[in-house]
């Protein structure tokens, strides 16, 4: 308490706060990158005071994990052993896809804040605080990613790639959920609560997680179930990875994901910019 | 380039039917403290951030420093800051981070961020706060890290947008003694007040808005003037007392007096109008009147008009209506 009557009982002294006013020379105006990379830290620095938002991070991805494995395995592939080896790079893929909507949860709360104001008074590139956003879940998506392939390994996932193949696979998934995160800022900027948010996510993400080659062989289902699969972003990101951490790559697979990625960015970046300004 | 801070014309802005700020002019010379004066809802707030590139007009024309603030809008933010009216910091992070992470947004490089940071703390007595979460802080500390992440980079132009409202009168008077000295510095500052009183004590000109329109503007003197310099508020030891004090009262003032709800109180209007002796010693004058008179006062007090006045004064309207009607029953009562 002693410290707060100190703090009240300061008088502004003309002297000090004129020699900050000095006008010194003005430091030129950020980077696109360095503006972007300063809106990631924010995002460490709102980790590092409230570290129980990385639940959703690290005990999420095990539950997922454990669950699937245990629950399908002997049915699907007569071992869950045998299930791990087709199921992992899948529920890896699964459980940072549906990870990302917290962005748009993230920016729903945030952008109602008086904080934003002067961000957006600000001369920085206008893109900035949003790539921030993301960089800083790139972060998260990696955290729950090692916990996955840790929890894997320890359930006897053995993976052919390698280590090389593994960091492939992951890095794969670290550009496509960046790309596919344009989506929820856009909704984060669009909707009204936060309630909303989490309501459109999941319906989104239950669909395109499950209705994909992650559980299953898309040759078990219907034919017009098949034809959804294929086209579905999902089973391109989830086939790149399975090969990337099996050792042999599909250099299809990987262009339809690099292209899926390329066409998140364009469209759904460039939604989110326009409500951005609008806001 | 003009010597005007800002320069508007017919600025509007509609937000459904409501039609917030409907078609303001405004010149605010730079280098001085302008203040623009209204209550809650008068569209003070949609001016701001409109001439601070947050909203788009709907129609009219904004400059600042001879930048439009939709097609030059990144000119603009280069040369201004914004304290909003809820606090532009972000609650989560410590004092030191907000700062840091605003000087790198600024274009300082880590350590000159650091440095820039570690000085204006010391210089807003936030050393020993440095390292708090900002939701931690009391609203004045609050307020002061926000002037102090506005002017980061010393702005040419400084918005405050209601920066004294819920403020204890310690933190309000340390934020006056900050406006003064960043004004003196050569920054203009735009300011947005509910208060006459702060107005008059920080600004060189005000605009008086209502419903989205100016309706007064000029210097604190020459508003004054056309709407009375003061109020007084006596009380009185004995009720029966106030026909008398009421007539003394507003023979020595030469204005009319009004009888509150309250029997032993009178309250005046004291008007500089006409007249080169100031509110005070009007006022002191009519007191040594009311004790050659016999008549005895228990309590006075020499008040600015409030914002009501002003708005009474200005629109013939109260800000809230009820005093009248109130006014009048109690007189029959008093009469009976």
């Amino acid at each position: 308490m002693t410290t707060a009557v100190t703090t009240n009982g300061f008088t502004p002294m003309a002297e000090t706060l004129s020699a900050v006013l000095a006008p010194g020379h003005r430091p030129t105006r950020p980077s696109p990158l360095s503006a972007s990379i300063t809106f990631g830290w924010r995002a460490v620095l709102k980790i590092k005071h409230v570290p129980e938002q990385l639940f959703d991070v690290t005990a999420f991805p095990i539950i997922m994990t454990l669950m699937f494995t245990y629950l399908f395995g002997g049915a699907l592939a007569g071992s869950t052993g045998e299930y791990l080896q087709f199921l992992l790079p899948g529920i890896m893929v699964t459980s940072v896809v549906m990870i990302t909507m917290y962005t748009g949860v993230a920016v729903n709360t945030d952008i109602e804040k008086g904080v934003f104001d002067r961000f957006r008074t600000l001369s920085i590139w206008r893109a900035a605080p949003m790539v921030g956003y993301l960089l800083g879940d790139v972060l998260r998506y990696l955290l729950a990613s090692a916990m996955i392939m840790a929890v894997g390994l320890v359930l006897g996932f053995r993976p052919d790639g390698g280590v090389v193949g593994v960091l492939a696979g992951v890095a794969l998934l670290m550009v496509f959920s960046f790309a596919f995160s344009w989506i929820w800022t856009m909704f984060g900027l669009l909707l009204r609560s936060e309630k909303s948010v989490m309501g459109v996510s999941m319906l989104v993400l239950f669909p395109l997680t499950f209705l994909s080659n992650v559980f299953v062989e898309p040759r078990t289902m219907p034919g017009w179930l098949q034809a959804f699969v294929e086209v579905n972003p999902i089973t391109h990101l989830v086939a790149s990875v399975r090969g990337l951490m099996a050792g042999d790559w599909d250099g299809g697979e990987l262009s339809w994901t690099l292209i899926f990625a390329a066409i998140f960015t364009v469209v759904f970046g460039t939604l989110t910019m326009r409500l951005y300004n609008r806001k | 380039m003009s010597d005007l801070a800002i320069e508007t014309s017919g600025l509007v802005k509609v937000f459904g039917k409501n039609r917030a700020v409907d078609g303001i002019d405004l010149r605010v010379p730079a280098g001085t403290v302008y203040g623009v004066l209204g209550p809650n809802g008068a569209g003070k707030t949609t001016a701001v951030r409109m001439l601070a590139t947050l909203l788009r007009p709907d129609a009219g024309e904004a400059r600042v420093f001879g930048h439009d603030v939709v097609r030059e809008a990144d000119a603009v933010r280069s040369r201004v800051s914004l304290t909003g009216q809820y606090a532009s910091v972000d609650e989560d992070l410590t004092g030191a981070e907000n700062l840091v992470l605003l000087a790198r947004l600024l274009g300082y490089r880590k350590r000159g961020a650091r440095d820039r940071a570690r000085e204006l703390l010391a210089a807003f007595g936030l050393t020993d706060a440095a390292d708090r979460q900002v939701k931690k802080y009391s609203g004045g500390m609050r307020r002061r890290l926000d002037i102090a992440a506005s002017i980061l980079n010393t702005p040419d132009l400084l918005f405050l947008d209601e920066p004294t409202t819920g403020l204890d009168p310690r933190s309000r008077n340390q934020v006056w003694d900050i406006v003064r000295i960043v004004v003196a510095h050569g920054t203009t500052v735009l300011l947005t007040t509910q208060y006459l009183d702060e107005a008059d004590r920080l600004a060189g000109r005000i605009a008086v808005i209502d419903h989205g329109k100016v309706i007064a503007e000029g210097t604190p003197g020459e508003l004054k003037s056309s709407i009375g310099a003061g109020t007084v508020h006596l009380r009185l030891r004995d009720a029966r007392q106030r026909p008398d004090a009421e007539r003394v009262l507003s023979a020595a003032l030469g204005a009319p007096v009004q009888l509150d709800a309250d029997p032993v109180a009178l309250t005046a209007r004291v008007d500089a109008q006409g007249d080169d002796r100031g509110a005070a010693e009007q006022a002191s004058r009519a007191l040594a009147e009311l004790a050659q008179a016999g008549i005895t006062v228990d309590d006075f007090s020499l008040g600015q008009p409030s914002l009501d006045e002003v708005f009474l004064a200005l629109t013939g309207e109260h800000v809230e209506t009820e005093h009248d009607t109130e006014q009048g029953s109690v007189l029959e009562e008093a009469k009976a």
